[in-house]
């Protein structure tokens, strides 16, 4: 199936027992040592117990995708074997807890490779069964042919402030388990070839919120206001991190009506500032979206989609959000919604949606989703890079041109042609004015109810957005100019998508991959452009109702080529899902 | 300098006439010209409802925002730029009704802004139903066998949340309620004026006469002390609220001065790019 060469590993067991410092350590050396990289963690909303795992796939070159199968399965209890026995294979390794787990259960019809280990009664050995996360490492290094020393840098460096003991009792730790496996197993799996960065070193090792929150600083973002929701909290963690060394202010609000109407307060007063939530956050922002439309505030959002609806699935991804970011909020604004769908675009999208959001004076928001946003994945140096982030504040009006005006004459709505009117920061002599959540006129200076002024100031900010070119970041074709079926999709799911045309490209079926990375304002030319020579069109997207697909009939048209493929289970999709969708409702034989 | 008149702007006020709101206006307009500040160095941010409306007639950088959400539009505004000088206002429906989760909120921040409340005891702009601060049994479109709840005690929940500077004024006073005002504006943190401000429409109970003869001022009081909380609310409790003066004062650090992020010089006015060496140290920080 794996078209990459690759190595996918798997951690899993009881929240709270260590799952995630396992898969972190072994994925942080692995990045260190110059492979790339990607991580998905599955969790459930809870501290303590259930089940949790942390799935590592290993490649020479960049990879988005978690990968469908597993080589390497490390279970702590039964219940990691029984969740995650859809992924095994007959040339899987399974190593468990041979302590913990006396009367082991494979399912039915799986045939592994058995590696017991008792990893929790040799950390229990060697001083603490905390450790056995170490032992786990040891032990993981040793299959894939990594030497015992390979975790040193990165023990000496997380465990160097709890003193020269603990650092050797880690270091003891991964070597039992090393040793231990090396006489018993040796090794049983091929780690695809590092590929070390210019200066030696491993890539960058960066989730799509931490992505997120680089590009907010790299546009010069000194205030973020946000409340705390899985999936988006990391966001508000990585601006905590990076951004008051710089003055750059945090501040965890009330709510998430709070935090939207703090950035819409610190964007008027001239900062750039954003607030950053998930479904049910948006859900409590949208009174707020509409001030921001009509007031011409700009206002950056991120929203890092979960399941829904009300409190669904907290920490499981999906893309239902779509409808709700494009259409939501009463009344009608100018908006922009940006889809990006790699960790890099994340970086450079959010750091653009500042620009537009002061270009357009509107709000824009960037939307994420669980998956992008939490898996941690290796990037190449220089592919997130802060010179590259251009900053336009879009059209202030200078102290000069307001000294110019007669006292009052400053008009912060003026009707303009672009739609656009040049904005006044307070502070600023002679550039007084109030902005309005209710209609108002030119000035500012009252609200209305005048249907002249009415429909000038409404059709005024209805136009700024024609100026909005969508060739520059909406969508991206790969593929020929006809094809038997074009995939598309928006957002995270890009990667499964881009696998599973390669395997069709691969068996010379002729596909296409569009994916639309602006939803609002909508590339109808360019999408309309790219679909024309499909035969058919699949719209790949994780909800239940087909949102972009309908979102695509409704602009473009095609109502007879177009059907979807959903999911909405909480899980990612995977490849083979993808490629049996397209067996089955396309009768494409494959 | 600027006087009184640089913070008038030619709209003339839509308020019923003998509305309690037109002294808060001209009262915050004296004192503003009396401490010094030029129009440009203010701004007012205010929430929906008649009393909401003062932004429109007050000649300072302005946010007419969204009801219930004056403290969290002026709190963004004060944290970008805490170089101005930020004035909140709106009603008693705005401020502890649809508003009242931020107002505590605000008041524990110590956001080093000024709140002035118009309290007329009703809803004005959406034509006379029960406020939050109207009495037990008080009849409106809303309540037309009498309220059922307790009113909210919002001078008390400031004092209990830590407020750090609380007041109250009567439309009736122009004079006290200008030096509140501007005691107020120049005092370091959260600052709340609670103005009882009559709806001449629509509230026939909560009067000026009723007020008259309902207040208590506390600089008629002997040995009032405003630094002591627990005074501040016996006397309220005594009077069933209906004090005006500074009931009660402390110092406290300022949000802005505290916060992660703090720095001296206003987040507006900082540089946007990062110097190239911090941009390498932070993508470093990544692998
Ligand atoms: C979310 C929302 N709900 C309701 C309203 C309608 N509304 C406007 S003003 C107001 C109450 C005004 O009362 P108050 O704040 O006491 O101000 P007053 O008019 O008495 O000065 C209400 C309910 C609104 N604008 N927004
Ligand atoms: S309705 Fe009441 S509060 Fe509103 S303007 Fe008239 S008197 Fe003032």
């Amino acid at each position: 199936m794996n078209t990459l060469a690759t190595l996918t590993w798997k951690v899993g067991g009881a929240q709270g027992e260590g799952i995630d410092s396992t898969g972190d350590i072994f994925a942080t050396t692995l990045n260190r040592l110059g492979y790339y990289l990607f991580t998905y963690r599955h969790f459930m909303s809870l501290i303590k117990g259930g089940h949790t795992n942390y799935k590592v796939r290993v490649a020479e070159s960049p990879v988005r995708y978690h990968g469908d199968d597993l080589d390497i399965l490390v279970a702590f209890d039964q219940r990691t074997i029984d969740e995650n026995a859809h992924e095994l294979t007959e040339d899987s390794v399974l190593i468990y807890d041979s302590g913990k787990l006396k009367s082991l259960v494979i399912p039915d019809g799986i045939q592994v490779k058995l590696c017991p280990v008792p990893v929790t009664d040799m950390a229990k050995e060697l001083g603490s069964p905390i450790m056995k996360n170490m032992v786990a490492s040891g032990v993981s290094a040793a299959i894939v042919g990594l030497s015992a020393d390979a975790f040193d840098s990165l023990i000496e460096e997380r465990f160097g402030k709890k003193g020269d003991s603990v650092v050797e009792s880690n270091k003891a730790a991964v070597r039992a388990g090393f040793e231990f496996t090396m006489e018993r197993y040796g090794v049983l799996k091929q780690l695809p070839n590092p590929q070390p960065a210019d200066d030696g070193g491993g890539h960058l090792f960066i989730s799509g919120n931490e992505a997120v929150g680089l590009g907010a600083l790299a546009a010069g973002c000194r205030f973020l206001a946000a409340y705390p929701i899985t999936p988006a909290t990391e966001i508000m963690y990585t601006a905590l991190a990076h951004f008051p060394r710089y003055g750059g202010k945090v501040l965890q609000a009330e709510d998430e009506i709070a935090a939207c109407i703090m950035a819409i307060g610190a964007n008027y007063a001239g900062v750039r500032a954003m607030t950053s939530t998930s479904g049910p956050g948006i859900s409590l922002m949208q009174e707020a979206i509409g001030l921001a439309g009509i007031s011409e505030t700009p206002l950056v959002i991120v929203d890092v989609m979960r399941g829904g609806p009300g409190t669904g699935l907290p920490t499981k991804t999906e893309q239902s959000d779509l409808n709700e970011l494009v259409y939501g909020s009463h009344g009608e604004i100018p908006r922009i919604v940006l889809t990006p769908s790699t960790v890099e675009e994340c970086f450079y999208y959010t750091a653009e949606a500042f620009n537009l959001a002061e270009k357009y004076q509107c709000p824009v928001i960037v939307a994420t989703d669980l998956y992008l946003g939490m898996s941690k994945q290796s990037v190449p140096v220089g592919a997130i890079d802060f010179e590259k982030v251009t900053i336009d504040r879009g059209e202030l009006i200078s102290d000069e041109e307001l000294l110019a005006l007669a006292p009052g004459e400053y008009r912060r709505y003026a009707v303009t042609e672009s739609g656009i009117s040049k904005r006044s920061i307070p502070g600023q002599k002679n550039g007084r004015f109030v902005a309005m959540s209710n209609e108002h006129d030119e000035g500012a200076n009252e609200e209305i109810e005048d249907p002249e002024t009415r429909v000038q100031q409404m059709a005024k900010r209805m136009r700024k957005l024609n100026a909005f070119d969508p060739s520059v970041l909406s969508v991206e074709y790969d593929g020929p100019e006809t094809t038997k079926w074009t995939l598309v999709g928006f957002g995270s799911t890009r990667a499964q998508i881009g696998e599973a045309v390669k395997h069709l490209q691969d068996k010379g079926v002729k596909v296409g991959h569009l994916q639309i990375k602006v939803v609002k304002p909508f590339p109808d030319a360019l999408v309309k452009r790219y679909l024309s020579g499909a035969e058919r069109i699949l719209v790949v997207e994780n909800n239940a109702t087909g949102q972009l697909a309908e979102l695509i009939r409704a602009r473009v048209g095609f109502h007879d080529r177009i059907q979807s493929c959903l999911k909405f289970s909480g899980d990612p999709f995977t490849v083979e899902e993808i490629l049996a969708h397209c067996k089955l409702e396309q009768g494409v034989g494959l | 300098m600027a006087t009184m008149k640089d913070f008038r702007t030619k709209n003339k006020p839509t308020w019923c006439p003998g509305c309690g709101d037109f002294t808060v206006l001209a009262a915050l307009q004296k004192a503003v010209a009396e401490l010094g500040l030029e129009p440009e160095q203010v701004a007012l941010v205010s929430g929906i409802g008649c009393s909401g409306k003062i932004s429109q007639y007050f000649n300072s950088y302005g946010f007419h925002s969204l009801h219930g959400r004056s403290l969290p539009t002026a709190t963004g505004l004060k944290l970008a730029n805490q170089d101005l000088t930020v004035i909140a206002a709106g009603g008693d429906g705005d401020g502890y009704g649809i508003g009242m989760g931020h107002f505590v909120h605000t008041v524990r921040r110590n956001i080093d802004i000024t709140y002035i409340v118009m309290d007329n005891h009703i809803y004005g702009l959406t034509t006379g139903q029960t406020s939050p601060t109207s009495e037990r049994g008080f009849r409106s479109k809303t309540s037309p066998q009498g309220a059922a709840e307790e009113p909210v005690k919002a001078v008390e929940t400031a004092i209990v949340n830590g407020a750090s500077f609380v007041a109250q004024a009567f439309s009736g006073d122009v004079k006290q309620m200008t030096r509140i005002f501007k005691e107020a504006i120049s005092h370091k943190g959260f600052a709340l004026v609670n103005c009882f401000s009559p709806c001449v429409t629509f509230n026939k109970v909560n009067t000026y006469e009723w007020f008259k003869e309902q207040l208590v001022n506390v600089d008629e009081l002997e040995n009032y002390q405003p630094e002591d909380a627990d005074c501040a609310l016996r006397v309220l409790a005594e009077a069933n609220g209906t004090v005006t003066g500074i009931l009660y004062k402390q110092k406290r650090p300022v949000y802005h001065e505290v916060m992660s992020g703090a720095s001296d010089v206003a987040a507006a006015k900082l540089d946007l790019r990062l110097p190239k060496e911090e941009q390498q140290a932070l993508l470093q920080s990544f692998r």
